[in-house]
């Protein structure tokens, strides 16, 4: 019973976080509530007994992804009433992915449901006394071994990618060379002069 | 029947939780509380100064007058604030420092919950801290808080990286994400030996996530006031305080898991 409300709790939370992300006029609360709508998923998480899963969904998502985008979004000057006027004309596009992703979703439950392979591809119990920590680093290290040296490389290339894209040297930019100023002496650079009095150098 | 079978399965379990949560929290606010004490009277013989010596015997009741005079004082809000957000953000911040409580080991199965992915969980709780500290700082609207935040968030989200990292190697010798497990390694030797490097990263590290010396540039007392929460008073400005204390003893508390043994260290001398 307890499972069953905590259920509804944390779907009901997601779903209204959701369209407030949408729906909000200030971009600030929309991240914030995306960042609720994130929690309440790893809650989820949590009740099917995924809990690997739910707390690398805060880390990453919570933790770096939306801290960069609530950093993003606090720095913008932007105009709400300007934002508003494009709304009419991006409704059809934006409704058509929501049909579309709306259609996939029937699909995949459809597929679990009616399909006799489905089940195969169904959420599978774990086996008990296995943290589910475990059975992931099982498949994936075995398995999926490639897949996920694909995935990390493909990073790994993004990564370059974006220090590429920004990493520019510009002319005339005074730097400072630790190297050359520590391998300065003061035998090469100083000359200690007897000065006469009321000469001068 | 049914009565006593609701009270069985619900309300005694609940009250056992409630009564331990309890025993984990009053003496952590007494730490954080006696913690401040300590900072000042160490700074103060530092200085050549008595410090806090006027309430009560060697001013050990000056805490707990602090805390009645900022509990006592006006919360302000600034108009131009964001209401909600502004009381929001201290109330995250302590909320953040204690809940993380839940996992750390006192003892072998002295723990409130000893969940599988316990340091995966003290680490997301961790990087959710930031959180408190960008809220504060836009909701304030101001210029000092804004900044002051951004430079403390930089600063914790950077740090967290590299935490992330020095926790991998750990996990890597123990094989379990479960902090008891992670303790019952170190029953030979504790990791701080062996992983000497990673240790003093870390204490680094945890030194520049709870925003203490030398890492306290976020604070920037004599350019941005005091950082990201220069516009907060009285109660809300207590949490934030609070807050950072018991992030400071929780930090500490991950590096006597991970590096110093946890409780096994006071078990050491009767096996021994």
């Amino acid at each position: 019973m307890v499972q069953a409300i905590a259920f509804y709790a944390f779907a009901f939370v997601t779903i209204a976080a959701g369209v407030m992300v949408v729906s909000s006029r200030n971009p600030v609360h929309s991240v914030l509530y995306l960042i609720l709508a994130f929690f309440n998923a790893a809650g989820l998480f949590v009740l099917i007994g995924a809990e690997f899963i739910a707390m690398i969904l805060v880390v990453v998502y919570v933790g770096a992804v939306a801290v960069l985008f609530l950093f993003v979004v606090m720095m913008l000057d932007i105009n709400f009433v300007e934002l508003r006027q494009g709304f009419m004309h991006y409704l059809p596009i934006g409704a058509l992915l929501g049909l579309i992703l709306l259609v996939e979703l029937f699909f995949v439950i459809g597929i679990w449901s009616f399909s006799e392979d489905g089940n195969m591809l169904a959420a599978v119990i774990p086996i008990q006394n296995i943290s589910n920590t475990h059975a992931l680093g099982n498949v994936l290290y075995t398995k999926y071994v490639y897949l996920f040296q694909a995935a990390g490389l493909i990073l790994l290339i993004a990564m370059i990618g974006a220090i590429v894209l920004t990493l520019r040297s510009r002319p005339g930019v005074r730097k400072q060379k630790i190297a050359d100023q520590l391998s300065r002496r003061s035998e090469d650079v100083l000359d200690v002069v007897k000065v006469k009095e009321g000469e001068g150098v | 029947m049914e009565f006593s079978e609701f009270l069985n399965t619900y309300l005694l379990p609940t009250a056992i939780i409630v009564a331990q949560i309890f025993a984990i929290i009053v003496p952590l606010l007494v730490a954080v509380a006696y913690l401040t004490y300590f900072e000042r009277k160490v700074i103060a013989s530092m200085q050549l100064r008595k410090g806090p010596n006027v309430v009560g015997p060697f001013g050990l009741l000056q805490p707990l007058a602090d805390g009645a005079k900022l509990f006592i004082k006006e919360t302000i809000l600034p108009s131009g604030a964001n209401k909600i957000l502004f009381a929001m953000a201290p109330m995250l911040t302590f909320i953040l420092s204690l809940i993380a409580w839940a996992v750390i080991p006192f003892d072998a199965g002295m723990v409130l919950a000893d969940i599988n992915v316990g340091i995966l969980y003290l680490f997301a709780i961790s990087s959710l801290g930031v959180y408190g500290v960008i809220m504060a700082g836009w909701a304030s609207n101001s210029k000092y808080a804004f900044l002051g935040a951004l430079r403390s968030a930089a600063q914790m989200v950077s740090y967290e990286v590299s935490i992330g990292f020095v926790i991998i190697t750990v996990l890597l010798c123990v094989g379990s994400l479960n902090l008891s497990a992670i303790v019952e390694a170190q029953k030979t030797i504790w990791f701080a030996i062996p992983l000497l490097p990673m240790f003093v990263i870390f204490f680094v590290s945890a030194l520049a996530e709870t925003n203490r010396a030398p890492f306290d540039l976020p604070e920037g007392e004599s350019e941005l006031v005091a950082g990201y929460f220069v516009e907060y008073s009285s109660m809300t400005f207590a949490l934030f305080f609070l807050g950072e204390y018991a992030n400071m003893i929780l930090m500490s508390g991950m590096t006597a898991v991970l590096f110093l043994g946890g409780m096994v260290a006071a078990d050491r001398h009767s096996t021994v």
